[in-house]
């Protein structure tokens, strides 16, 4: 199959002109790629899913803290309060943060979860997709081939800049995971493969510029609160691209964009934790509190 | 690139350099020594030596160590794992010129007392590049099946090696030779495509001018 996942459009309209979706392609032209069955693949990404979803529930457990001690608990926060039937946003919203933030909380804590693409924006597609699939009843096999779209953006996004916000800033990952998500909404949602391209637009340049910043140089703070607003991104992008509103750019001309801008941002809004929310005073202080300036709370040594 | 590139891979968190990436250093040590170490002594240098601790990389070092993959959930607890298995273990900080921000040396030994010593960066995306081993320059990813062989620095090795390796079906994607002198200790660094026989090194052994030669599967 000729499909390169050079241009998303070209991809958008290959799905149009075979009237299916963008994961039945994907799925399709992946199976040829890897040289294995539809079935095979799809076992493989159903793989992924549960492993996400195992993530999901774990991270919304009462008492999760991170290795590092700075971080834990407010997924359940959020679950809580959406329990108690007191959401400001709803079940679908405040169910999709609490998840995104549940399973960025498991990966800080050293728990087990699916890089999408990266660790640091594991919780988007996860929060997103598990969410919707509660709220609109749907079966576990939708949203697996979603994940095919997911990973078709991702795949796009990936021959535009490298996915690591050493390389181009946040935006090149929790941007990436949300315009993965989004796309991923619409077609659980049955949108159309162009609503798909223009919910990437849409998450993509809301995404624009968002810097890399850890406090004290780990993957918490601002990175799980970054996985909830993604995947807000990601819901209202996909809002959106369904009620048919487009992007005047399209998604293409957005990723070279989104290129271009993390080319311009200096090193120190790239992972260094040298500048932005980790050049802050308080950081400065939690980065003391976590590593102190001796080895001797490791504990590795002692006895010797 | 596929799709499992994009969604994956499952791994334990938080970080792909800093865990996943840490414990694949580990895997390959561990791999070198071909066998259960009794001690480890790790040393951490740049980044992973001011952070390790907030990001679990002592844990994930140790991890691969005792043979556990990246997204196998006893990572957690690999320091209280190594301590039950008897592993006694050491780390500290260690300054090496001109290396990698997320270098570790990692020096095992096994009961019989045979000890190796890599040193290798976490270079990203869980990626690894080892860059010494035994003190000698070896370059390799451990993505591929490697060969290490050390060996006297002689006319016709490298043909002598190339000819046992061609006749066992391997594809040899890259080499490299380094010399510590004319005529003394020279190591070459093998890396292969996927498919050659397990235990390859058993047939180079036999060449005269060969001291050792070791087998890494990809990791």
């Amino acid at each position: 199959m000729d499909l390169d996942y050079g241009s998303l459009a070209e991809l958008v309209a290959l799905a149009e002109a075979r009237g299916g979706t963008v994961s039945e392609l994907v799925l399709e032209q992946q199976a040829e790629q890897l040289e294995e069955s539809q079935e095979q693949l799809y076992e493989r990404m159903r793989e992924q899913y549960k492993v996400m979803e195992a993530s999901a529930a774990q991270g919304l457990k009462e008492g999760v803290r991170s290795a590092s001690g700075l971080t834990g608990g407010d997924a359940h926060r959020v679950r809580q309060r959406l329990e108690e039937g007191r959401s400001l946003c709803g079940p679908v919203f405040a169910g999709a943060l609490a998840r995104a933030m549940a399973v960025a909380e498991w990966n800080a804590a050293m728990g087990r979860i699916v890089a999408a693409p990266t660790a640091g924006a594991c919780g988007i597609l996860p929060g997103t997709l598990l969410s919707l699939r509660q709220a609109l009843g749907l079966g576990e096999r939708e949203v697996v081939m979603a994940l095919f779209t997911a990973g078709a953006v991702g795949l796009v996004l990936s021959g535009h800049f490298q996915l690591a916000g050493a390389k181009g800033g946040c935006q090149a990952e929790c941007g990436a995971a949300s315009a993965m998500a989004a796309a991923a909404a619409v077609e659980l949602a049955g949108g159309a493969p162009f609503m798909v391209e223009n919910a990437v637009a849409i998450a993509l340049k809301s995404s624009l510029g968002l810097v890399c910043d850890p406090v004290a140089g780990l993957v918490e703070a601002p990175c799980i609160k970054r996985n909830a607003a993604g995947t807000a991104t990601a819901l209202m992008a996909a809002e959106l691209a369904l009620a048919g509103v487009a992007s005047l750019i399209p998604a293409d001309e957005v990723m070279q964009a989104m290129k271009r801008v993390g080319d311009a941002m200096p090193p120190a809004l790239r992972e260094t934790a040298e500048g932005g929310l980790a050049a802050t005073p308080t950081a400065k202080r939690l980065y003391e509190r976590v590593f102190g300036k001796g080895c001797e709370a490791c504990g590795a040594c002692a006895g010797e | 690139m596929n799709v499992f590139d994009i969604i994956g891979p499952v791994m334990i968190g938080p970080s792909s350099s800093h865990t996943a990436g840490a414990v694949r250093l580990g895997l390959v040590a561990r791999q070198l020594l071909g066998g259960e170490p009794v001690e480890a002594s790790i040393g951490l240098c740049g980044s992973f030596a001011r952070t390790y601790k907030g990001h679990g990389t002592d844990r994930a070092l140790v991890a691969g160590i005792l043979g556990l993959r990246q997204d196998d959930e006893r990572l957690r607890g690999s320091l209280e794992l190594a301590a039950q298995r008897g592993l006694k273990l050491s780390l500290r900080e260690v300054e090496l010129e001109d290396a990698h921000p997320n270098t570790a040396v990692i020096e095992l030994t096994d009961a019989k007392g045979k000890s190796v010593r890599l040193e290798g960066a976490s270079i990203g995306g869980g990626n690894v590049r080892i860059s010494r081993v035994n003190g000698l320059p070896a370059v390799f990813t451990g993505e591929r099946p490697t060969l290490l062989v050390l060996h006297r620095d002689e006319p016709g090795v490298i043909a002598a090696v190339a000819d046992r390796l061609s006749r066992q079906g391997a594809n040899i994607c890259s080499f490299q030779l380094a010399r510590l002198q004319r005529g003394g200790l020279a190591v070459m660094t093998i890396e292969m495509d996927a498919g050659v026989p397990e235990r390859m090194d058993e047939g180079l052994s036999t060449l005269p001018q060969v001291l050792s030669c070791t087998y890494l599967a990809p990791i």
